[in-house]
């Protein structure tokens, strides 16, 4: 595989773009995998490409049901960032924006990672002292982070309506200056072309319908398409069908899937170069490099697999984007849409064993899972690769459940589930 | 947008009149001091999160503020009908997708009396 680089680009603009290798094989599965990681979003593919490259495992399969990074890492607002309060959590998110610091590089490939800086907004009194209380925690986990007032806010924002007399006025802001956004469909490729190189098999339209259990211990997966594929390990890493995967093996996890939105706007000329989210209004927005401006919504509060949002929480997300920015009050809006995704009780993920042996899953990431996937992959491959937990992912395990050690992030979590 | 029936007003209402409250049929344990962790636990933080048929708990909050339950498909959003807390429904026709066994009630060691509940698994 040949490594992408600006002398390349000149050489096949030269041969008319018509001698580009494929990214990824598309082999056929073998009948059996030492590991085999399902679902090829960006976390599972993240997983695969760092239990191959970091921990030298071979013979590695990928199985995704539909096309890669067609479920909710190309669903998803692209923002990254890692200001989370409890230790565990921030150091778990801390880690992923580590890796996504050196990215691009890493795997060789332009995942337009741009660390433009999120703003998190506060409306009330008791927002701005969770702020603060945020920011300082934040400070001794060694994250970026700063308050700030109307006036700052106003500043690196001019479009947003800081004049004190909306209905929630913005009274402040907690601001991760090394935050951003990345473009969430290079990730996916990214990973698949990295993890590819190092020689793991990449199988799309493959749907798990069964996970095969001997005496509590998992062996392999049956397929839809290519029926039963032995393996010695299995790690799960299905998103908003966690549940379904998690059912088939047997037992329950404590997660719900609703359905998250978002929406983006026509393209526009620049006016927002940051990320602004604001739990009290309940809306976030980033203008993409296009220029169409990403809106993000809340959950629709009861369980649906439907990939569609209602159309009370468009409205919802429609009246709190016009609150802080009037400015876009004649922008017309391109495209709508929805992904399943599936949130645990402390709006904090699951990275654990299960009660089934050699079967792992990854799930529970709720409405912000797309700014771990580097780290989420990182620490799941090591959970494979050993079979025990590291200190990252120890606090993670399904079983905190039972015992009552939850993580609770509902504050620091940008959309209220 | 759900059209809901609430069976207290009996009328079809928007769904903006309603508040999701997580699944139905929660029954509290009649012995919390008996439980272990593990029961404790799966009462509280685990939910059936059904691709098919569900059974929710909903509140009319803009109107009654009564509790009520709901028969619904979690894959089409078809809503099978609403009935009456302590009440019993069973849907008329087939849903595309099977109900799971044992959906209707978890299977606690001590069961209480059926009770509206309205911890959500927010």
């Amino acid at each position: 595989m040949t490594r992408f680089s600006g002398f390349g680009l000149v050489k096949h603009a030269l041969q008319h773009q018509e001698n580009w290798q494929r990214m990824w094989r598309n082999p056929k599965p073998k009948s059996y995998y030492d590991f085999i990681v399902v679902g090829g979003g960006g976390h599972g593919l993240a997983t695969a490409y760092y239990l191959a490259k970091t921990h030298q495992k071979s013979n590695i399969a990928v199985l995704e049901k539909g096309w890669l990074g067609g479920g909710n890492t190309g669903r998803n607002t692209t923002i990254v960032r890692s200001n989370y309060l409890w230790d565990e959590a921030a150091h778990l998110y801390e880690h992923a924006m580590k890796l996504w610091e050196g990215l691009s590089q890493d795997l060789n490939y332009n995942v337009m990672f741009s660390q433009r800086g999120v703003m998190n907004m506060g409306h009330t009194l008791q927002d701005m002292r969770d702020i603060n209380r945020r920011v300082n925690a934040n400070r001794l986990n060694g994250i970026d982070g700063e308050v700030l007032d109307a006036k700052q806010c106003q500043e690196i924002v001019p479009i947003m309506d800081c004049s004190g007399s909306t209905r929630y006025p913005v009274l402040g802001a907690s601001w991760q200056p090394r935050a951003g956004v990345a473009r969430h469909d290079a990730v996916a490729w990214g990973y698949a072309r990295g993890a590819d190189q190092h020689g793991v098999d990449i199988i799309q339209q493959c749907e798990v319908d069964d996970i095969l259990v001997e005496d509590g211990v998992a062996v392999g997966v049956n397929t839809k398409q290519h029926g039963i594929i032995k393996a010695g390990r299995i790690g799960c890493v299905p998103a908003g069908h966690s549940g379904v995967l998690a059912k088939m093996a047997g037992f329950e996890l404590p997660v719900e899937s609703h359905p998250l939105q978002a929406f983006v706007s026509e393209p526009i000329k620049p006016i927002l170069d940051t990320v602004v989210m604001s739990n009290a209004v309940h809306g976030y927005m980033s203008q993409s490099d296009k220029g169409d401006l990403v809106i993000g919504a809340g959950i629709d509060g009861y369980v649906g697999y439907g990939q569609r949002g209602s159309y009370p929480v468009i409205e919802h997300t429609a009246q709190a984007i016009l609150e802080l920015f009037p400015i876009v009050s004649r922008v017309h809006m391109n495209r709508q849409w929805g992904g399943i995704v599936d949130t645990t009780p402390d709006a904090c993920p699951i990275l654990s064993a299960t009660p089934i042996e050699n079967l792992f899953f990854n799930c529970g990431w709720g409405t912000g899972g797309f700014k771990a996937t580097p780290g989420s992959g990182h620490v799941f491959a090591d959970l494979l690769a050993k079979g025990k937990p590291n200190k990252l992912a120890k606090a993670f395990s399904m079983f905190r459940f039972h015992d009552g050690a939850l993580i609770d992030e509902h504050g620091a979590a940008g959309v209220a589930h | 947008m759900f059209l809901i029936y609430c069976p207290h007003c009996e009328e079809q209402r928007e769904e903006d009149e309603f508040h999701a409250s997580g699944q139905a049929h929660l029954a509290r344990p009649a012995d919390p001091d008996a439980c272990s962790d593990k029961e404790w636990g799966e009462f509280l933080y685990f939910r059936k999160n059904p691709r098919g048929l569900h059974r929710e708990l909903w509140q009319h909050t803009a109107g009654c503020r009564k509790y009520f339950n709901i028969a619904r498909d979690t894959v089409t959003y078809e809503i099978h009908g609403s009935y009456k807390v302590g009440e019993t429904y069973e849907p008329t026709f087939q849903s595309h997708t099977s109900e799971q066994p044992g959906s209707e009630q978890r299977d606690f060691k001590h069961h209480g009396s059926e009770q509206p509940s309205d911890d959500t698994a927010s």
